[in-house]
């Protein structure tokens, strides 16, 4: 097995005096896409929170063989790590397009551009001189997607970017998805939905009350087995 | 101190709520065996000694006042000067203007300001959070230079306190003397009796929970309008008396030393902020330190200020809550009995 | 007539006030701080301008030169070392921080220069003027106004259209998420006071060519400069300009009552816009 792009040992992670996250481990392998399961408040939030340096964390994170726990959040974004935070959190003084040129504003060299997001997402072309915050759901979520992509990083991490979408609208953002991954760029997708996540990643791993519960290949791993992991029963 | 006072609800059996400690009882003992040796104050003190105890009695009373305000009610103000100088301009008046006997003047004064604070609440509370600093100093100015425009109390320039009110205060020097430290230490004790009685009470309870958390205080019905209303036009009322009585002591006003925003703000905020922001004692232990620095560096001028400026810094950004903090931190100390504990049947 | 020059007066004079207070909005919109020391900042600036023409023999004009690169690094450090420390969800460190800074920088002053008075002299244009039918307009009046119509025209600039600008906008909106797009916040916010600061320098360079300073006038500019912004309305920076404006012409008609009602009128019209509008003449619309 190749050297892990990511990888995480006995990571915690507090909010204050609360422990969210104990000793948690994973790893994600150069351009796989790894789904992250597990009910509200299992820690998936925290994990990316922790991952790009937003919360005080213990424990290992490397990421290309180096340790990140020393640096700061817009340290980690430079090493090439992108976040979709979940519930979006575009900038509102921000227009469309500004908030997708600020995602790039690093300058890390790669296939996205503001043309390559707009291909992806003709939408957005229109509405770029729009407020961000002035957007739909759907719409603002692809902005969201957009501006991590504008980074070029190695890895991209989404947390629930389906989250209070309708259906419809999923469907069109999960269509995107292998345009964005097809480039080599590897995922970590954390979502709600358990058939969606399965059926878009190579492995999953299920979290529960901040540890790992149930980990492996997304195709052999049995929905009674997810129901147990997720439930803890 | 008075004894424990929690009533409001009954604990399960076995558990026993008190707010008094070791170091609680012991401090109140020695309170009452130090108050007797104050007020006796003028027979074995000197003249510098009374007017310098005096002093310090009335820096206290405005250390507790601002804190109560700013660390308590996170009503950060930097402009409580404009009720020292309204107080000391108040009773002025109506000792020379209206021929009121000056020792009545004094209580009045303390009233006009809880009155003029009301309207002044209402304008300056429109400004959120650290602007509200501003909008206080700008109060402060308008009091300023309404006083200078004020002819009839020497306009620009200030005026002494006529000789014939001077004489109606005592008739001998040392007595007059006397019955000013005495009005301060009375002032004192009024000032902390009172802060520490409004934070014993519901509405002491209420600023805590602002304090920690004001959208949670918001959701459990807590009107944060109305407590911190009250707070402030409380504290600007007994600011105002303390600044009678610093009229009283100097015999004098001006606009510029009345209300000056050296002596009555940048004074007590570092006192308070050295001392231990947010606690009844750190004001204490702060104005001790002030005057034992002062009587010992005075001759350095603004060196002096400066020193405190930085010290009021670093205590700010390594010790927020400040000596008094560091203290409790270390030694769990508690002299006045606010903290509820709850202890379980000996085992 | 009087009158009439008086409002013109008052309104050149708002442009100054608009230089007060430009930098104190400046760094209110990027990370909420209200700097108490920003008066004695202003101060500081004009004695810096002071020693320069003093000691280069130079125009106070050109001694801005030295001053705003100065202040501004000045701004920079401050940040940095000082103040970063203190932001966060209590409004009280920020404060007294700033505020213990005031005192401090007010009592150094009154050691460096001692209390006396001083003014920059900056020759023919103090006295220089226009006639324009019967009014005279002083050329310096007039370059101030300018120069604070340059400065909130550049701002507002630099704020829309920059890749600063954007950064500012994105820190200010949302500190962790800004952070996620490589956005160093400490240095984010240094840059904001380091420009605040510049923006400082001018102001007090002007203010030493206008009118004599002393080291306890800090107080004074910051609360102009805050009277401007909230009359303004928070976060419009035209809106300070027109707010320092109000103040200033405010300022001169209460002088032709009284000498002494001048600054006392421009407080009771601040007091009264915040009576009658609270959030200012101009508010921003939020998007």
């Amino acid at each position: 097995m190749p050297d892990p792009l990511l990888s995480v040992s006995g990571l915690s992670a507090f909010y204050g005096d609360f422990q969210a996250l104990y000793g948690l481990s994973l790893h994600v392998q150069p351009g796989e896409v790894v789904a992250v399961i597990g009910a509200n408040g299992a820690g998936k939030t925290t994990l990316m929170r922790a991952i790009t340096g937003l919360i005080r964390q213990a424990g290992e994170v490397r990421f290309k063989g180096r340790p990140l726990a020393r640096l700061r959040a817009d340290e980690i974004a430079a090493t090439g790590i992108a976040l979709v935070p979940e519930g979006r959190l575009l900038f509102p003084s921000l227009s469309v397009e500004e908030n997708l040129i600020i995602g790039g504003q690093l300058g890390r060299k790669g296939p996205w551009d503001l043309a390559a997001v707009y291909a992806l997402f003709p939408v957005l072309k229109e509405r770029r001189a729009f407020p961000g915050t002035a957007l739909s759901g759907g719409q603002q979520q692809m902005v969201a997607i957009g501006r991590a992509l504008m980074s070029n990083p190695e890895l991209i991490l989404m947390d629930e970017i389906s989250l209070g979408l309708a259906p419809i609208v999923i469907r069109q953002i999960y269509e995107a998805l292998p345009g964005i991954t097809g480039e080599g760029m590897a995922a970590v997708i954390v979502e709600q939905d358990i058939a969606k996540a399965q059926s878009v990643s190579e492995r999953l791993y299920c979290l529960q009350e901040g540890r790992v519960s149930l980990e492996g290949r997304s195709a052999d791993i049995t929905r009674e087995a997810i129901a147990a992991a997720y439930f803890g029963v | 101190m008075s004894p424990d006072m929690s009533r409001m609800t009954t604990p399960p059996a076995g558990l026993q709520v008190s707010r008094a400690t070791p170091a609680s009882r012991l401090a109140g003992i020695a309170a009452l065996i130090l108050l007797p040796v104050l007020i006796a104050a003028p027979w074995w003190a000197g003249s510098f000694g009374l007017r310098l105890m005096g002093e310090f009695c009335l820096y206290l009373a405005l250390a507790t006042l601002w804190n109560l305000l700013a660390g308590y009610a996170g009503l950060v103000s930097v402009g409580q000067q404009a009720y020292v100088g309204l107080g000391a301009y108040a009773a002025f008046g109506l000792a020379m203007l209206a021929d009121v006997p000056i020792l009545w003047a004094v209580p009045l004064a303390g009233v006009i300001g809880l009155l003029l604070a009301v309207p002044v609440a209402a304008l300056i509370f429109r400004l959120r959070g650290a602007y509200f600093a501003i909008g206080s100093w700008v109060i402060a100015e308008v009091f300023r230079l309404f006083a200078a425009q004020t002819t009839s109390l020497g306009g620009g320039s200030g005026i002494s306190l006529a000789p014939e009110v001077v004489k109606s205060i005592a008739a001998t020097r040392p007595l007059r003397e006397a019955l000013s430290y005495w009005l301060a230490l009375g002032a004192v004790v009024l000032v902390l009796g009172a802060v520490f009685l409004i934070l014993r009470s519901r509405r002491g309870l209420a600023l805590t929970a602002i304090r920690d958390n004001e959208l949670a205080a918001r959701s459990l019905g807590i009107d944060i309008w109305w407590t911190k209303f009250s707070v402030y036009i409380v504290t600007a009322g007994l600011t105002a008396l303390i600044g009678a009585l610093i009229g009283l002591q100097k015999l004098r006003i001006s606009p510029d030393s009345a209300f000056s925003s050296n002596d009555w703000t940048a004074f007590v905020i570092f006192i308070v902020v050295i001392g231990g922001i947010g606690t009844l004692e750190g004001p204490i232990l702060g104005t001790l330190l002030f005057f034992l620095l002062r009587e010992t560096m005075a001759d350095l001028g603004s060196y002096y200020l400066i020193a405190l400026g930085i010290v009021a810094i670093v205590t700010m950004l390594k010790a927020p809550q400040g000596l008094w903090g560091l203290i409790r931190a270390r030694w769990g100390l508690e002299l006045f009995p606010l903290s509820r504990r709850v202890r379980g049947p000996n085992p | 007539m009087d009158w009439i020059n008086a409002i013109l007066q008052g309104t050149l004079l708002g442009g100054l006030y608009a230089l007060f207070a430009a930098g104190l909005s400046l760094i209110f919109g990027v990370m909420r701080l209200v700097n108490i020391a920003h008066g004695d900042l202003i101060v500081l600036a004009a004695y810096l301008g002071l020693s320069v023409t003093t000691a280069l023999g130079l125009h106070p004009l050109l001694a801005l030169l030295v001053v705003v690169p100065v202040m501004g690094g000045l701004g920079y450090a401050l940040q940095r070392l000082v103040l970063n420390r203190t932001l966060g969800d209590d409004i009280l460190p920020p404060l007294l921080v700033t505020f213990g800074l005031s005192v401090i920088l007010q009592n150094a002053l009154l050691e460096v220069y001692t209390a006396d008075p001083q003014k920059l002299q900056a020759g023919p244009l103090e006295t220089a003027s226009l006639t324009v039918g019967p009014l005279a307009i002083g050329v310096l009046p007039l370059l101030m106004f300018a120069t604070a119509v340059l400065v909130i025209a550049g701002l507002q600039w630099m704020f829309y259209r920059t890749a600063l600008g954007r950064a500012f906008r994105a820190t200010s909106d949302r500190q962790d998420i800004a952070q996620l797009m490589g956005l160093n916040k400490a240095h984010v916010f240094g840059l904001a006071m380091g420009l605040s600061l510049a923006v400082t320098a001018l102001a007090g360079v002007f203010l030493g060519i206008r009118t004599a300073f002393d080291p306890a006038g800090g107080g004074s500019r910051l609360i102009f400069g805050f009277e401007a912004v909230i009359i303004g309305g928070l976060g419009n920076l035209w809106g300070t300009l027109a707010g320092g404006i109000i103040l200033g012409v405010s300022q001169n008609l209460g002088a032709q009552i009284s000498p002494g009602w001048q600054i006392l009128t421009g407080h009771l019209v601040f007091l009264l816009i915040l009576a009658i509008r609270p959030r200012g003449l101009f508010p921003r619309i939020d998007g």
